[in-house]
């Protein structure tokens, strides 16, 4: 009663589904594609809200953007739990220890969108001083950026998209790891 | 009470003051820096003033001279006044401190230290709060020099 017992093979899953009987399918398909699919799609952030960016997040995740519909299902306070963070302000030299050491934290794969102008290029306001520093991607690697002041929810869904579409381009065997070669740019 | 009642009260109490209202909503008093500690006790205490709040304190730097600005609110006749005091040795300003009329006083002179190196007289534990120690010069000073961090204009 209700209750859809005929099985759906999601419209983007990554390979074949080659019914068994008794419900038993085989599934066909490449280790890089499943994993990639799997991780694309359950991306967890990690809280980092610096300044007002934050605010536009806290409802990109609420419930008129919420981005738990395409896998960013929760966000976490710690960074082992964390898949992706999403630096939502301004970074300033105290934070930017703090920044590095929660990204060293958190376990690999990790990702990390730059969200706003500050966490771009330290901002149009506060970039002429001593404390900030100008772009997050000084103390760490950024994968996505997205751009604004603060950008609006669906620009940051935009961008979180987008770096689903980048993790589905991965493969394991020619993996590289962010941090190698980063270049802080001092 | 209104400002012109303020004015006329504050202004015999101490000759040389300065008043303004620089088209805001307060009374600005220009003090001399001699006679701050004098003019804030005053005004704490007198009965008719009663200023019990010191709710902003503020450090600026005017190019030329660096001051202090005082917000002050009486929680009992509601009005409220800014008292400036100003200095124009850039080398080694220094004022009394109000610490001991407003407690709060404590932690926004050590961040007006912190950032204008303006020194506080009695200020019983005045050194940097948000800087390191180490930390060398005044970076909200108007001529504060930071090569790597700032753009020289």
């Amino acid at each position: 009663m209700g209750v859809n017992n005929t099985s759906e093979i999601p419209a983007d899953f990554p390979g074949k589904v080659i019914p068994g009987g008794n419900g038993a399918n085989i599934l066909v398909t490449s280790l890089d594609d499943i994993i990639n699919w799997g991780r694309a799609n359950s991306l967890w952030s990690l809280y980092f809200g610096t300044s007002c960016c934050a605010i536009e997040m806290m409802q990109t995740g609420a419930a008129r953007h919420d981005y738990s519909r395409f896998g960013f299902e929760v966000a976490r306070p710690s960074p082992r739990q964390a898949d992706l963070i999403i630096i939502a302000g301004t970074i300033v030299n105290k934070m930017a220890p703090v920044l590095r050491r929660l990204y060293d934290q958190m376990a690999e794969p990790k990702y990390v969108i730059a969200m706003g102008a500050c966490a771009i290029s330290g901002g149009p306001f506060f970039y002429n001083s001593y404390s900030v520093v100008k772009g997050a991607d000084h103390v760490i690697p950024v994968d996505v950026y997205v751009p604004g002041c603060p950008p609006r929810p669906e620009a940051l869904l935009e961008g979180m998209l987008m770096l689903q579409a980048k993790i589905k381009t991965e493969s394991m065997k020619n993996k590289v790891f962010p941090i190698d070669g980063f270049d802080e740019g001092l | 009470m209104t400002n012109e009642a303020l004015q006329n009260l504050i202004s015999s109490w101490i000759p040389e003051l300065e008043f303004t209202e620089e088209k805001s909503q307060f009374l600005n008093i220009t003090v001399q820096p001699e006679q701050l500690h004098q003019l804030m006790t005053q005004l704490k205490s007198n009965p008719d003033t009663n200023f019990d709040y010191l709710y902003c304190l503020s450090g600026v730097d005017w190019g030329k001279e660096l001051g202090v600005v005082y917000h002050l609110e009486s929680t009992t006749h509601r009005h409220q006044i800014v008292v400036k005091v100003k200095t124009e040795d850039r080398e080694n300003p220094t004022f009394d401190t109000v610490c001991n009329i407003w407690y709060t006083a404590e932690f926004h002179e050590r961040e007006v230290f912190d950032f204008f190196g303006i020194q506080f007289n009695n200020h019983p534990n005045l050194k940097r709060l948000f800087l390191t120690e180490e930390w060398d010069g005044f970076p909200l000073r108007k001529d504060y020099v930071d090569e790597i961090n700032m753009v020289i204009k």
